[in-house]
């Protein structure tokens, strides 16, 4: 019994293919709670960097109090959220508004089933990935919506309204850069289109092009569609009117307190993770590294297997570095004796990145994580830097610049993608 | 005959199928059955969204992860949304106060009767020797879905529903503009 089970266990290791390509419930099980667990943990980190990077950005400090740096500042604040008294309003639609919240966590942590961290380093591989991405992220704006009607109360309701008009405006802005993309994995002589989230990397891979650079400007136009999209698909600045404060105070989680509204937060923040995720797969080569073609060969390819490690090794110099400049008073003891246990921690993670057996399996997640967080800073910087669309505005760029641009693009690609076949079917036309 | 024999290489056995069926059918009769009871409209919209999202989990099972993605992402995304738009800007104050069903108990057991003797028919009839349900399962493999709806529609031999596609868009066309003409007064 406890022999087959480890044979079954075993079984998987071998293989090329996802947990859910290989059908191997044990491992597909692994996978969902790692993928759970790691995109909580980059929550809180985001929460964290966010206060502290928009803090420096304005010349501030930011959180400095709980812990060294503020480092434990998420946890207090998840303390407070989860202590908060959770209050239902008396007029509002108490199942309705109980449900929402769920809706968008669902909805926010669905989409991870089909995201590739590595050729192999997916939940599942579907045939339809980028399609089910798209559809299971656009149910989130039903969770927003509910939450604001079933609040009863003005603010929110207008939050969701705009919340809902944004959100469905640019997802067909999104939706065409996405179909542009799509006909680049086909337009090649050797392999099918594919609306797999591996395949699309795999397609990059072969056409040993990142599809950024592919037909260009076309596909640096296409990635410019899709990052404006995003960030209005997400509800961030400086497309943030659904809750933009100075108008709606929190927009449509007015009414929320406590642990519902640190689920909308959640959720909120796992999206942004998921369409920057769709971007650097379907636009920056997903898990592949950087310099594929200019840096080739085993050398390079040693050294960028060798950063996950530094990366770690150098927070960790940080870490020890930030400890040497901690006051020297009693009260602060504790504190410089965690940040350098923290520095400990990080280091022993890097040198365990070292290891060529660890190193050959993690690679793709660093590249593919490192790239994500590219996106996650370009969030903040955003919002320190832009200020907020009115709501014609938006509209006005959704509408009449993002959608006609997409068209325009989604016609050129294919023209550019068929040229030859074209110019082949004129000249049978001129002579027959 | 044996299911499973049909399967293409490569794809893996469905994992307790009867099972799902069941549960995804009977969210689908709860959620419909809901849709026509409760009297609050942005009740019964969840209730056909629930429905909606079980009929993508069925299309699944019939290997077919292209309609279900698009299920998704057209009905339970796109359209459901609108609803919920509009019932929330229309007064629910005065849509609760008004009757629910309309008592038509005449026409509606002779619709009733015709559904249920279709269902029957279908069941217990041959035509012409064979039944209208092949036995097993499509062919398609679940892999390559998206590729053979694509070929089916616009692949230069296999391709015979480009036309009626392209019809169904221009019908699309036509509602759009109609909606323009409709809510502007001055164009």
């Amino acid at each position: 019994m406890i022999q087959s089970f480890i044979q079954y266990v075993q079984s998987y290791l071998d293989s090329d293919k996802t947990p859910g390509g290989a059908g191997n419930i044990f491992w597909a099980i692994v996978y969902i709670l790692l993928v759970f667990v790691g995109l909580s943990i980059a929550v809180i980190a985001m929460n964290w960097l966010e206060r502290k990077i928009l803090a420096h950005m304005q010349v501030r400090l930011g959180p400095m109090r709980v812990g060294p740096h503020g480092l434990l500042q998420p946890i207090a604040d998840a303390i407070k959220l989860l202590l908060k008294e959770d209050i239902i309003p008396a007029e509002a639609d108490a199942v309705v508004f109980w449900i929402a919240p769920f809706i968008v966590v669902l909805a926010a942590f669905t989409v991870f089933v089909v995201v590739p961290f590595g050729p192999t380093h997916a939940i599942t591989d579907m045939n339809i990935g980028i399609l089910f991405m798209l559809g299971v992220s656009s149910l989130s704006v039903l969770g927003i919506v509910t939450a604001g009607w079933a609040s009863n109360s003005h603010y929110p309701l207008i939050g969701a309204l705009r919340s809902s008009a944004q959100m469905v405006s640019y997802e067909v802005a999104m939706g065409l850069a996405v179909v542009s993309v799509i006909l680049m994995t086909s337009l090649n002589a050797t392999s099918t289109g594919t609306l797999s989230m591996i395949g699309i990397v795999q397609a990059q891979q072969a056409q040993a092009e990142w599809f950024i650079f592919k037909f260009f400007p076309l596909g640096l136009i296409g990635f410019g569609i899709f990052a404006i999209a995003m960030v209005a698909e997400t509800n961030r600045a400086p497309f943030d009117l659904p809750e933009a404060e100075s108008e709606l105070t929190a927009g449509f989680h007015t009414e929320y307190s406590g642990f519902r509204w640190s689920l909308f937060f959640l959720a909120e923040y796992s999206a942004m993770i998921a369409v920057s995720s769709i971007a650097v797969t379907l636009w920056l080569g997903g898990w592949l590294r950087p310099f594929p073609n200019a840096l080739a060969g085993a050398t390079w390819d040693l050294v960028f297997s060798l950063f996950p490690g530094i990366t770690f090794l150098l927070l960790a110099i940080m870490c020890f570095y930030n400890t040497a400049r901690m006051p020297k008073h009693p009260l602060f003891k504790v504190q410089t004796i965690g940040l350098a246990g923290f520095g400990v921690v990080l280091g022993l993670i890097g040198l365990i990145l070292f290891i060529p057996a660890v190193r050959v399996r993690v690679t793709d997640i660093f590249w593919f994580s490192a790239k994500v967080a590219g996106f996650m800073y370009l969030y903040i910087w955003y919002r320190g830097t832009f200020p907020r669309y009115r709501f014609d505005q938006l509209m006005k760029v959704g509408w009449k610049v993002l959608l006609p641009t997409g068209l325009a693009l989604l016609i050129l690609t294919a023209i550019v993608g068929m040229r030859t076949e074209l110019w082949a079917q004129l000249q049978g036309v001129w002579r027959p | 005959m044996n299911p499973m024999a049909t399967l293409p290489a490569g794809t893996n056995p469905p994992v307790a199928t009867s099972f799902f069926f069941y549960l995804l059918a009977a969210t689908m009769v709860i959620g419909g059955i809901l849709v026509i009871t409760r009297k609050n409209a942005i009740h019964s919209a969840m209730a056909l969204i629930t429905t909606l999202l079980a009929q993508a989990g069925l299309y699944l099972m019939l290997y077919a992860p292209f309609v279900a993605g698009v299920q998704i992402i057209l009905y339970a995304g796109g359209i459901m949304v609108l609803f919920l738009f509009v019932i929330m800007l229309i007064s629910l104050e005065r849509a609760e106060k008004e009757r629910q069903f309309n008592k038509q108990w005449l026409l509606g057991t002779v619709a009733a009767v015709a559904l249920g003797g279709l269902f029957i028919a279908v069941y217990t009839t041959t035509t012409r020797g064979k039944m209208l349900f092949p036995e097993g399962r499509m062919t398609y493999g679940e892999t390559q879905n998206t590729q053979q709806i694509a070929a089916l529609l616009f692949d230069r031999s296999t391709g015979q529903y480009m036309f009626s596609f392209e019809i169904a868009s221009l019908l699309l066309l036509v509602a759009i503009i109609g909606a323009v003409v409709m809510a502007k007064k001055r164009i």
